[in-house]
């Protein structure tokens, strides 16, 4: 038995295909991004050696700072758009008929690509004829924005679908969190007399406060690698206003052809993921863990 | 006063589920519609004809290479990523070996990344062994990238297999082989069915990848052929609407045969954000 189970030649043979992929095409490209960054390189001719310049031009950019703190604001929202995703969780898990289909209603924009999301969203943010500004009219808002080209808007713009995008998502998971407080802890407060709101405040919150802390790293750490819809909504525009870290990088190299550039500006993102993780790790992560 | 709390809920419930739903549904009737009604009327209005030619014509318009590129590749990678992914996990819980607790380790790690940091050396070393523009470097790279989400998912159904499964074959004279293929592979249907979903959203959907590695029309997917294709309808909304629903429909019969799969595979994602 333990001889058939520990052969070496079968060991290598079940782990390596995945093993081989793992390192050839996600480790070694994150080392390899560390090193072009080093270099002056266009992508196709030959690469110069230039030492930290780029990493330095990349500290000193404007342009990759506004791009950082629109992930910023980005983190932000999707942040305090927790709060709204919990309260919708806590009406849905308190005892609710058609709670499973509301779930997966909830649950639909989470499936689509998001290059057929923002497409969806350019329309309905139309000016001339999109869903929203028909609606604002009929509603008596004479003059609605221009919601995609305006600088001072269009972050706020994105964010919209961005909710729309997670809802589901993120009440999937503190629904299953609710779902698992065993029922006696709800029923033992509402003999006490607690109110619906003090259970939900005092007794459910803190028991799925872990789930919390969890979402709270997923939805940061998924703002600040924020890419697909944005590059198609609006490219970054007007004039950098919705611009942010990964989009930045892309234009860099793929559109700009900076290669080494654009590899120290993947590169700071990493870091910047890495740490933020860690320090909202450490932060959220309690020092007594909950059992029931 | 009780009946009227509840009532108060449902609408909360009703508005969001409103605001999940509405675009979608704007969307569809305005796939069926011509420019005229679409710009005139109402929008919410019904067609005042269902104009499935709208369907037709971006169909008969190129939309179906997209479509089946989308179909191979994202089957393709599902098949390797769940087959690597299913031997790497028996192993891994299955076999005795001193490193399988740091290769579990670095796997793991895997789910962390930001895949655009890793954006710029890939397509440099696809460049390199002439893969660029070939739907190959699309496979292995959706392979590599879901490889640790699926084996993070399958694991803990590993673990719970019980060891005397394993016992009884081997001493029946079963080869290692004979007993992960036909025994332990079979057994795991269940869970092996949750990543199979997963991974068809995840490669389904993916964008940047094609975008960044495919330049020729004969080879993109979906996602990114769609945009082309928009952007040739620029002003034909009903053809507009009736490509992105062609691009969302598999996915959505996905999760209506199969919703129970997809949710518990997104909840088990969930670490992956």
């Amino acid at each position: 038995m333990n001889k058939v189970m520990s052969n070496k030649l079968h060991i290598a043979l079940y782990t390596l295909p995945a093993f081989l992929l793992i390192t050839v095409l996600i480790f070694i490209p994150l080392v390899l991004t560390g090193y072009y960054g080093l270099m002056d390189w266009d992508g196709i001719g030959a690469m110069k050696f230039i030492g930290l310049e780029n990493y330095i031009n990349g500290i000193k950019d404007l342009k990759f700072w506004s791009s950082a703190y629109h992930s910023f604001l980005l983190a932000i929202f999707s942040t305090l758009s927790l709060a709204l995703y919990l309260l919708v969780s806590l009406i849905l898990a308190s005892k609710i008929k058609g709670s499973d289909l509301l779930r997966k209603i909830y649950l639909i924009p989470m499936l689509l690509s998001s290059v057929a999301i923002a497409q969806l969203w350019i329309k309905v943010y139309n000016p001339s004829n999109g869903m929203l500004n028909e609606i604002l009219v009929k509603i008596g808002i004479a003059n609605p924005p221009a919601w995609l080209a305006e600088p001072s808007i269009v972050l706020f713009a994105i964010f919209i679908p961005i909710l729309w995008q997670y809802a589901g998502f993120y009440i999937l998971i503190y629904y299953a969190a609710l779902k698992n407080i065993p029922e006696s802890m709800i029923e033992a407060a509402k003999i006490d007399g607690a109110s619906a709101f003090q259970i939900a405040l005092k007794i459910k919150l803190p028991l799925i406060k872990e789930v919390v802390s969890v979402t709270v790293i997923l939805a940061i750490v998924g703002s600040l690698k924020y890419f697909d819809l944005i590059y198609v909504m609006t490219g970054g525009g007007p004039n950098g206003a919705s611009e942010v870290m990964a989009s930045y990088m892309y234009k860099l190299a793929f559109a700009s052809y900076d290669f080494g550039y654009g590899s120290a500006i993947g590169f700071l993102l990493l870091i910047i993921t890495i740490i933020v993780t860690v320090i909202v790790r450490k932060l959220s992560t309690s020092k007594d863990p909950i059992e029931y | 006063m009780r009946r009227i709390g509840y009532f108060i809920l449902y609408v909360c419930l009703g508005v969001v589920a409103l605001f999940q739903i509405l675009p979608l549904i704007w969307l569809f009737i305005f796939s069926l519609k011509s420019n005229k009604e679409i710009f005139a009327g109402s929008p919410f209005a019904l067609p005042s004809e269902f104009r499935w030619e709208n369907y037709l014509k971006v169909w008969e318009g190129g939309i179906g290479t997209y479509f089946f590129n989308s179909v191979w590749i994202t089957g393709l990678a599902i098949v390797l990523t769940v087959l690597f992914a299913s031997m790497a996990a028996f192993a891994l819980t299955r076999m005795k070996w001193k490193l399988s607790g740091f290769v579990l380790g670095l796997f793991m790690v895997g789910l962390m990344i930001p895949i655009h940091s890793a954006l710029i050396p890939l397509f440099s070393m696809f460049l390199s062994v002439n893969l660029i523009d070939n739907p190959f470097s699309i496979v292995i790279t959706y392979t590599s990238y879901n490889l640790p989400i699926t084996m993070m998912i399958l694991l803990g159904f590993y673990y719970t297999l019980p060891r005397e499964i394993e016992e009884a074959a081997i001493i029946d004279g079963a080869s290692i082989h004979r007993l992960f293929f036909r025994i332990i592979l079979p057994m795991t249907t269940p869970v092996m069915s949750t990543t199979v979903v997963i991974n068809m959203i995840y490669n389904w959907n993916e964008f940047v990848f094609v975008n960044t590695f495919i330049s020729s029309e004969r080879y993109k997917t979906l996602t990114v052929g769609i945009q082309n294709f928009i952007g040739q309808y620029m002003t034909d909304w009903g053809a507009i609407g009736a490509t992105l629903i062609i691009s969302v429909l598999p996915i959505i019969i996905a999760f209506i045969f199969f919703s129970n799969k997809v949710v518990e595979g997104i909840s088990a994602s969930a670490v992956k954000g």
